[in-house]
């Protein structure tokens, strides 16, 4: 990334607004999917009507940030790193968006178990609560990486998408195996198998964020590498 | 698109420890450069870079004043141009020249045309005519003037004027072509007219091109050469310049910034 200013200054501020936003975005996310979590853990409804409504909130951003860029693209014609950050900061906010309609999804499944009465039985279904975690560690290790632009430390974020996808099939596993031993448990499993699976696609969007932050930097696209390609 | 791997292109141009003095001022240094042929190449850079010198070290247009010298090797296709006992005159019908302002000559547009040929060839009447609205259909320009070959060249609109002077670069049928900023006094509808140009002409001549807009390099051109106080400082593929270069120099140029 460049640090010069450009002799446009306004130019710069429209980049340094676009920067911030992404950002505060970025923070109202991490905060919906912390409340997801906790909703989940502590069967707390304040906290799924909260996500429920943060997601107005977070399309907004989405629609005001694409907004800015194109603003950007129309008027300034950018280029290199300049263009490399539009093109990146537009490909993280769908990433984003789609990170808090996957929280929602979370509390909506903690409201369907919880108005059945079953949260009682959750609690010791599965380790979502550790899946979680990681999940939100690696969603704000991707936007450290992009407000530092740190290549190194969104190539880790990266890795650690492994290790929440083997988490979840071990979850998955784990859920199966109750739901044969007690049919009972069905409706509640396929509801936790939802909530997890969310919890795993969110971590696939801090992946894909990590991935941008890499283009950003090095203007390496590092998407879909070898047989996924069709190489 | 054709290929534009490096290893897949020939070299027309090539220059080698190139360098370019007027008088005691170094102004080009130790240029090194590959032009390939029936490739668009753009040099860019800030006033006073060299682009506008280097173009005109290629057709030796710096001879006609005194004081500026190059040495080095400027080869085209494996002659060297620098040598003391090139045509000059030769040269120039090999290697075309279009200018910023349009330069017609005062006379009619058929004998704008037809005057550079007749230095260089001995063509019949009907020889002349096929060439002249060759040339004029080569450069866009002979639907516009078919009527009126015989009005004068100045009567043209500044963008018919320069798409006249690009006919009379080629028609003399040359292997290269050098543009200095040629569309900078023209309208927008004329650049994209002469951009287009561009984009045909390359498929038959290897095309030079100096301009100050970086928009318009990154249109136009297949590679592109940034140029900073006299040194060659990046050469690569256009897209590759205007996504990732590999210089801050030649990022911050094209991004707008303050160096």
């Amino acid at each position: 990334m460049n640090d010069n200013a450009h002799v446009s200054r306004q130019f710069d501020e429209d980049l340094e607004g676009l920067r911030t936003r992404v950002l505060q975005m970025g923070g109202l996310v991490e905060a919906q999917v912390l409340q997801a979590a906790n909703a989940y853990l502590e069967a707390d409804m304040a906290l799924v009507t909260a996500v429920i409504e943060t997601d107005g909130k977070v399309n907004e951003y989405e629609i005001e940030i694409d907004d800015a860029c194109i603003h950007v693209i129309a008027k300034r014609q950018p280029a290199a790193s300049d263009l490399r950050l539009i093109m990146s900061v537009s490909k993280i906010v769908t990433n984003l968006e789609r990170a808090g309609d996957e929280a929602k999804k979370i509390a909506k499944g903690v409201r369907r178990i919880n108005d059945r009465g079953q949260m009682a039985m959750v609690s010791n279904a599965a380790n979502v609560g550790h899946l979680a975690k990681e999940a939100m560690v690696m969603l704000r290790r991707a936007l450290d990486s992009f407000a530092r632009v740190d290549a190194e430390e969104a190539l880790a974020v990266i890795r650690d998408d492994a290790e929440i996808d083997r988490e979840f099939k071990a979850i998955m596993r784990q859920l199966v195996t109750y739901m044969m031993e007690d049919p009972r448990t069905i409706t509640c499993s396929l509801d936790v198998i939802t909530i997890a699976r969310a919890i795993e696609r969110i971590g696939d969007h801090a992946k894909n964020i990590a991935e941008q932050v890499v283009y950003l930097v090095e203007g390496r696209d590092i998407r879909h590498p070898g047989k996924e390609r069709g190489e | 698109m054709p290929s534009l791997n490096p290893a897949e292109l020939s070299p027309q141009i090539t220059m080698r420890a190139l360098n370019f003095y007027y008088g005691q001022t170094h102004a080009l240094k130790n240029i090194n450069l590959d032009v390939y042929r029936n490739t668009v190449t753009a040099f860019i850079g800030p006033s006073g870079c060299g682009k506008s010198t280097l173009l005109r070290t290629i057709n030796r247009m710096y001879d006609l004043y005194p004081g500026q010298r190059a040495d080095g090797d400027l080869l085209i296709d494996g002659v060297n141009v620098l040598a003391d006992d090139v045509d000059t005159i030769e040269l120039r019908a090999k290697v075309g020249m279009v200018f910023q302002k349009p330069t017609p000559f005062p006379m009619t547009i058929y004998e704008n045309i037809a005057f550079g040929v007749r230095m260089h060839e001995k063509l019949s009447r009907i020889e002349m005519d096929d060439r002249v609205e060759w040339a004029l259909t080569k450069a866009a320009l002979w639907d516009e003037v078919k009527d009126k070959l015989n009005r004068q060249g100045t009567s043209l609109s500044g963008g018919q004027q320069q798409r006249l002077c690009i006919a009379r670069g080629v028609a003399v049928k040359p292997r290269v072509l050098l543009l200095d900023e040629p569309t900078s006094a023209l309208d927008p509808i004329s650049t994209m007219r002469i951009e287009e140009l561009v984009n045909e002409l390359k498929k038959e001549f290897t095309i030079v091109i100096v301009t100050h807009n970086m928009q318009q390099a990154a249109r136009v051109s297949d590679f592109t050469a940034y140029m900073y106080l006299g040194e060659l400082v990046e050469f690569g593929k256009t897209d590759d310049i205007f996504i990732k270069p590999q210089d801050k120099r030649t990022e911050d140029y094209i991004t707008g910034r303050m160096g």
